[in-house]
This record gives structure tokens, sequence and C-alpha cells, in this order.
């Protein structure tokens, strides 16, 4: 217990879920620039690297033997290894250095001296180098796609919304191992009625999910793991030169693959060797380079919030998405595992490569709700799409994600799981009843639908493997069961690896097979007016985000409902116990409530009711000359027998006022017009009836909602625009009588 | 891009289809639904040929990208070999899993038997490397 109640308060919020911890770098627990990093240096003679960052040729590991052989340019590395700290960090954020000179550069660079490098930017300064060094003109997005019941109806149909939604690749894994075939199919069929082109992966074991690509269920992999030290490499099974020949093994398949790293895996296996996560970083990125990888999924990952524990760790992610850009990799920057409690931390973290804009920006949006998640939770998710539609929008950025009319995602949803029955059926799987289909198109989560028969569907994932029912077999069951389309789609995939024209950098696949890659549309930016940027057609369709109003809406006007009639000019003076209701010029006239939803003649009879029960008179005129409550007010007040009177916009903000008072003074001013009920109107007409007849009035009580202004500010100005409109500069005012019928 | 720069080529499957054949020397145009219902397209039908392999590998090195360049060479190389071969050789390359003679042995097969003298080399790199950080199969076994 704290003595100060603020501080309890504090203590209570969702940051303080999570454990922030200060830096220890003998485990590794360091963000950049770690006491035990080297000092970068590189010795070559006779054209090979004889001492790398501090280490002789008889000093390598595992990992300095393999960035010595394949990951420095040696051509480059002179010129590069020269250059100051200072000024290649000055290069990257000068915005006439073409990428192209900057790549070149970095490939002469030891992972000690890019680790130095980039930790010299601040994080401005890494977001603009980083939308410079982007390998692909566009950025893209990456979805996820699981459920717990590994339901292939449900899976299907959210692959398929993941494709309509504009996500260039989505990846699915497995709860259990032998239901990676299914699943691999049930997001090849549901993409491909989603969008034509998308690729899919399914993360599982290397062989495993080598075969799977073999047989062309899938087309991408990015389960290939790197560490950045030697210890933590091989307690990963491998070394880089299993790593890179496995690339190989499935380039040779016509399979995309990036691999995976990022900073805080060697601090939680335990061999960080007191180095700092981004210099470790930097040798994987080098390493992953010397293996011929077209890219990376980096950034934290699965051990993201590791590195958000300790200071600057945010900024060492971005450091890391950014070096594997500057070294011509694709990016996929993380963004997929939950890397906070906090919803403000979350973001302010993504907006390092959300503003600037990456290849994949998150390396997997969960389509579905958190609980489905089998990565392990999912950063965003299905409930935040419109959150991440409106920051686009705010922003006029791309971040990959596209509006969905809600029909359109039923429909999409409901034709994938019909497409993965017909499958099903089709191929002699357990079958998939119309209620699973019903229910994975409309319901929340994997808990809506009923379980399956879980044996039969590993028994059927198993023949996926042992008969080698490939690509070409989904295609033509779908092709057999009339969902040709959807066929054509799935042997275009195949077709596509003939081609292999997406093994390039950054490469993905558009809805006629076109390939967009870092080869045919690099990203060229140089600064205001080059690069790609968020505009025309695509900026008009991210603009279209759920519930956005339509300006129009108050346009209203069809002659029926209670009106106010005009009994002619109004005229100042009248009995003394007088109190004028002055409304605006479109006062149930064009507008007909106000904008807490109360119908203007209830507001009108309100008002009245409070005049006369407090021994007053109303008497109700039009103010045309002026929308302005101070204005309407002061006017009806100088008609007023009383000289008081109570001003009313359209919108219901309310004013009392008296004819000696300057226009912008006031006795009483209601400016929270939404939270104002009728009682409220009857007070302010009693408490103005007050004020006329020389009594005490005691100011009407309001509420404060500190939200009403984010809440109604659109409202407000539409309908203050309404009124404006109806202005007539020189019309005189006019007495008016409440008629109810229209 | 000057004259003769393969990137003037890419993306092959939609400039040039006319350079790119599957194993069975099938042109994309002929890899059509109407095919596949004829029973005439088989798996090994939808795989990238050495050439193409070359030919991106090509590319990628226009591109400034010299490692990847040399991925898709051994790529290339490896296109040929049977899957489960593919297999094999990871799980051997895999730390702990060969001895010096084994691994030299999948060199040696690579290229006499399979005409991949890159993956050959990269094999050998690696037994040299595993050599010298203890990465070998303990003798045990």
């Amino acid at each position: 217990m704290s003595d100060s109640q603020r501080a309890e308060a504090r203590a209570a919020r969702d940051v303080h879920k999570e454990t922030l911890v200060s830096p220890a770098a003998p485990l590794g627990l360091v963000a950049l620039a770690g006491p035990g990093d080297p000092e970068p240096t590189l010795v070559v003679e006779d054209g090979r690297v004889v001492e790398l960052d501090g280490r002789t040729a008889a000093e390598f590991d595992v990992i300095d033997r393999f960035i010595a052989a394949h990951g420095v340019d040696l051509e480059a590395a002179a010129e590069a290894m020269a250059l100051p700290e200072l000024e290649l960090a000055r290069r990257l954020v000068d915005v006439d250095q073409p990428r192209s000179e900057l790549v070149r550069l970095s490939r002469g660079l030891t992972p000690a001296r890019l680790a130095r490098v980039i930790a010299l930017l601040d994080p401005v300064e890494m977001m603009f180098a980083l939308k410079k060094l982007r390998a692909r003109r566009r950025p893209a997005n990456q979805a996820h796609v699981t459920n717990r019941k590994e339901n292939p109806a449900l899976l299907a149909a959210d692959a398929a919304e993941a494709a309509a939604r504009g996500f260039a690749e989505v990846e699915t894994t497995v709860g259990v191992a032998r239901y990676a075939p299914l699943n691999a199919v049930a997001i090849l069929v549901g993409s491909q009625i989603g969008r034509p082109g998308v690729i899919t992966q399914c993360s599982v074991e290397e062989r495993r999910n080598l075969q799977l690509g073999i047989q062309g269920l899938t087309t991408y992999s990015e389960t290939l793991s790197v560490y950045g030290t030697e210890r933590c490499f091989v307690d990963g099974d491998d070394t880089p030169w299993s790593k890179a020949f496995l690339a190989s093994a499935y380039a040779s398949r016509g399979i995309k693959v990036r691999f995976t790293s990022g900073a805080g895996a060697e601090a939680l296996m335990g061999h960080a060797e007191g180095c700092s996560m981004l210099y470790l970083e930097a040798r994987c990125l080098c390493a992953i380079r010397a293996a011929g990888s077209q890219g990376v999924q980096n950034g934290g990952i699965s051990t993201v919030a590791l590195a958000m524990a300790l200071p600057a760790g945010t900024r060492e992610i971005l450091a890391e998405n950014l070096l594997a850009a500057w070294l011509d990799l694709e990016v996929a920057s993380g963004n997929d595992a939950i890397s906070s409690h906090s919803q403000i931390r979350k973001t302010a973290k993504l907006m390092g490569q959300f503003l600037p804009g990456t290849d994949f920006v998150t390396s997997g949006y969960s389509v579905m709700p958190r609980y489905d998640n089998v990565f392990g939770g999912g950063n965003y998710d299905a409930d935040d799409v419109d959150d991440w539609l409106t920051l686009q929008r705010d922003w006029q950025v791309d971040g990959g994600i596209e509006p969905l009319a809600e029909a359109d995602a039923t429909r999409i949803r409901e034709q994938a799981a019909r497409a993965i029955q017909a499958v099903f059926a089709e191929l002699g799987f357990p079958g998939i009843t119309d209620e699973e289909v019903e229910l994975a198109t409309t319901g929340y989560d994997s808990r809506d639908l009923p379980d399956r028969d879980r044996a039969a569907d590993v028994l059927a994932g198993d023949r996926v493997l042992n008969e080698g029912i490939s690509g070409l077999d989904v295609a033509l069951a779908l092709d057999r069961t009339g969902y040709s389309e959807a066929a054509e789609a799935v042997l275009g995939m195949q077709r596509l690896r003939v081609g292999a024209d997406y093994l390039q950098t950054s490469a993905i696949v558009g809805p006629s097979f076109e390939v967009d890659s870092a080869v045919n549309n690099p990203n060229e930016y140089e600064g205001p007016g080059t690069g790609y940027r968020l505009e025309g057609e695509r900026w008009k369709l991210l603009q279209r985000v759920p519930g956005e109003l339509d300006p129009a809406v108050f346009a209203v006007e069809d002659g029926r409902g209670p009106r106010l009639v005009s009994l002619g000019e109004a005229a100042a003076g009248g009995p003394e116990d007088e109190v004028v209701i002055a409304v605006g010029p479109a006062f149930l006239d064009g507008m007909r409530e106000t904008i807490g939803g109360l119908p203007h003649e209830a507001v009108i009879a309100a008002l009245a009711d409070g005049v006369r029960a407090a021994g007053g008179r109303p008497r109700i005129v039009r103010i045309r000359r002026t929308s302005d409550v101070a204005f309407i007010g002061h006017d009806g007040a100088r008609l007023s027998g009383s000289r008081v009177a109570v001003g009313l916009q359209s919108k219901g903000t309310a004013v009392i006022h008296r004819a000696d008072l300057e226009p912008l003074d006031n006795l009483e001013l209601f400016g929270m017009a939404p939270l104002l009920t009728l009682e409220s109107y009857k007070a302010i007409g009693g408490n103005a009836a007050a004020y006329a007849l020389g009594r005490p009035a005691s100011p009407v009580p309001t509420e404060i909602d500190n939200y009403a202004r984010a809440k109604l500010i659109v409202r407000t100005v539409l309908m203050h625009a309404s009124e404006t409109e109806a202005v007539e500069r020189d019309a005189p005012p006019l007495d008016l009588a409440l008629e109810l019928q229209g | 891009m000057v004259d003769g720069d393969p990137r003037s080529e890419y993306p092959l499957g939609t400039r040039r289809p006319d350079l790119v054949r599957t194993p069975s020397g099938l042109a994309l145009s002929e890899l059509t639904l109407d095919a596949l219902r004829t029973g005439s397209i088989s798996p090994a039908d939808v795989r990238a040929t050495p050439e193409t392999l070359r030919r991106q590998s090509a590319i990628a090195r226009a591109a400034g990208r010299t490692q990847l360049a040399e991925n898709l060479e051994r790529a290339a190389e490896l296109a040929g070999v049977p899957d489960d071969i593919i297999l094999d050789i990871y799980t051997a390359l895999r730390p702990g899993r060969s001895t010096a003679e084994e691994l030299e042995a999948w060199a040696v097969r690579l290229e006499s038997e399979l005409d991949a003298r890159g993956v050959a080399t990269f094999v050998r790199e690696a037994r040299e490397a595993y050599e010298a950080r203890g990465l070998f199969a303990r003798d045990a076994s």
C-alpha cells in the first residue's frame, strides 16, 4: 500500500504489469553498445579476412568464419571501414545519398562497425533512414491465421479475409504438429479465394516445413532462425552452413525464404557472451546476408518484450530493422508478438516501423481474435483492425491493410469455408459440416465452432504427406467441385514456382500474379516528391474506414414534423415578465434535433415550461442574421420585455443573456450541449425567468464530459455549418409559434 | 538498366515467359486447368529448372546481390537432386551429426554424382569450420 492515492492508481496501470529491468551486460541485458561489444576491426590478407572485430582467424567462431567467408565485400571494405562512424551515420540520413550507394558501403562493414554506426542515430533519424533504405517501393503486411481448434473452415475463412484485406502474405502454424498439412491446405484455399497471388506458409519444424513447400502447399518460409553467438546457434540445432544449405534447398523448390533473428534470443538462451542485443543482431544479419537470404524477419519477434524491458529497448528494435534494410535485406519488421500490456507503449513502439514503412510492417498481424492466435497472442488482432485503419488514415500512411465492408467480409469468408468443405470432401478428408461453415463465417472465434474429430483429422494430415497430395491436387479438387476461379488461382501459385521470380528480394505477388519486388519496383526514395507516397486511388481506398460520417448527413429537409410558424417580424418590447426564447436560423427549419439527440420541439417546450413555472411569460423568436449563440441570445434580450432572453442554437448550445451586457458576456452559458437534458432546459428557462423578475437564481448545474469534444467535434462542426448556411444577414427577427402537426 | 542487363527480363514469368520451361519442357502457358484435368501436369512440372534458377541468379547479381546470386546458384545445382537426399544433406550439416569423413563423402557425391560443385565446395567449407569448432558427431557413436 502506498501513502499516495495517485501513486496507487499509477501502480495499477497496464504498464506496470510488465517487468522493466536495469541493464546487466554480463547477461546480455543491454540494448545497444554493451561493454562486451568488440572494437570494429577488419584485416584482409591475400584476399582473405584474417581478423574480424578483434578476433583473429584462429579465434573465429562458426559465425565469424561464415561472415569472413561470405559476408564481407572486400571491394567495398577498405573504403567503408576507413570512413568515420559519424560520417557513415550522417550519410544514412542524407537525402542526397542514394540507397544503392549506402548499400554498397554496408557490404564492406563488419558487424561491430554496423552496430556502432546505427547506434549513433536517434529514433527519428532511424525512421528517416529506414524509409530511405526499405528495399521494395511499396510497404506491405503479413497476416497470421491460426485457431485453437485447428478448424479448417475457420482457417480458410480467416485466410480469405486476410487476403481480401490486402495482406500480401499469410502465415499459419499448428498446435499439434500433425495438423500442419491440413492447415497449409486450408490457408492455401482460403487465401486464393480472398485474393489470388497471396503467398502462404505453415511454420513448423524444418523438415516438415520443407516437405509442405515441396508439395506445393506453401509458397514461402520464414522459419530459418539465426543467432548471434555460436552456442545459441548450436543449441538451435543448426550452423550457418546448415541454414544456408536449407535456404538453397527451399529456393531449389521454388519457395521464397526469409530468415528470422532478433534481439534478446541469445540472452534468453543464456549465451549472450556479455554483448549488446544490437551487436549480436548485427552478427545475425551479416550471417543472413552471407547465406544469400533475400530477407529477414527481425525486430525482437518472440523476444520483443525482453528488449523492451531495457532502457532504449524500443530504439534497439528499430535499429535492428534499419540495419537489415541497410544490408539490402527484405524486412518483415516484427510487431507480431505481444510487446506490451500498455496500449500506449505498444502503439508508440509500432510507429517506428509504421511511419517509415517496411517491406512487411508486421511479421504477422493476427486476423483472428487474440484467443485463437497460436503464435502466442498477437500484438494486433481482429479487434484492432479499425484502429489500424484509422492510424493509416490519420497519418496518410500505407500500413498494408485495406478496409473491407462487413458484407464483403462475410461473403468471402463463407465462400472460403464452403470451398474448403468441398476440397475436404473431394479428397476424402473428414467432413466439414454446414454448421462449421456457417459459424466459421459469422462466429467470433473457434470457441463458437463445434469440436472436430481430431484423431481423424491428423490421420488425414498424415495422408497428405504419405500420398504426396500436392497443390495440383488441391487445384483439381477445387475445379471438380465447381470452384474453378479458386482452382485457377491455386494453379497460378504453382506456376509461380516455375518462373521463380518471387525468389528475388522483397517479392510479393499481385492479383494477376505479377511479381512486385525490389528488382522491378525498388525503393528509390530521395526526399519529398520521390518514392512511394500514399495518394490517388489507394489513398482514397484507405480513407474509407468503417463508420466514417458523410458530411451531408444533416442536410435533411422533408418538410414533415413539427414546425415553427412565423407570426411576422419581431419588435422590441413587451410585458416586463416576458422572457424571449431566441432560436437560431436553422432551428426546426432544416434541422430537427440537438447534438444530444433531443427533438427541437421538446427543447422549446421545456424552456417555455421552465419560464412559466418560474412566473415568466415565454415568447419564441427566430434570429436570422447570425448563427453565433452569444449574438442570438443578445439579440433576443434586446427584443425581450424583461431585457432577458435565452439564446438557443440548433445544436442545443444555450445562453441566458441580458440586453445591457456586452454580446460576448452572459448571465449563464451552457456550452456542453450534448449533456443537456430536457430537465436542464427547463431549469435554464426557470433561471431566465428569475433574472427577468429580479429574483436570485443559483446557476443551473451542468455535467462535464472531457471526451465530449473528441466524440462530437465533427458533429458540432457539421451542425454549426448547417446553421450558418441558413443565416440571412439582413433578415429581421421573426416571432414564432410552435405548430406540432407536420 | 542497360541493354544486356538481365534485370530487363524480370519478371521472367510476365516479361519473358518464352525463356521459362518446366522440368519436363512445358511452357508456362501450357500449365492450364485443362491440362490439369487431362492429367498432363504432374507435381514435377511445377518446379523451377536449374536454368531458370540460374537466370534468377544472374538477375540478383546484376542487382548487386552477390550472396543471393550464389544462393540461387546453389539452388540451381540442387534443383535436380531428389528430395530425400536434400533432407539427408541438411541433416548431415546440422551440428554434431556427421564426422569429417561423412561430410567429405557428401561433398564427393555432390560433385561427382549430383553435378553440384558449388554445393560440394560449400559442404567442404562447413567441414573445415566444424573441424575448427568441434561440431562433428562425437566419436562415441
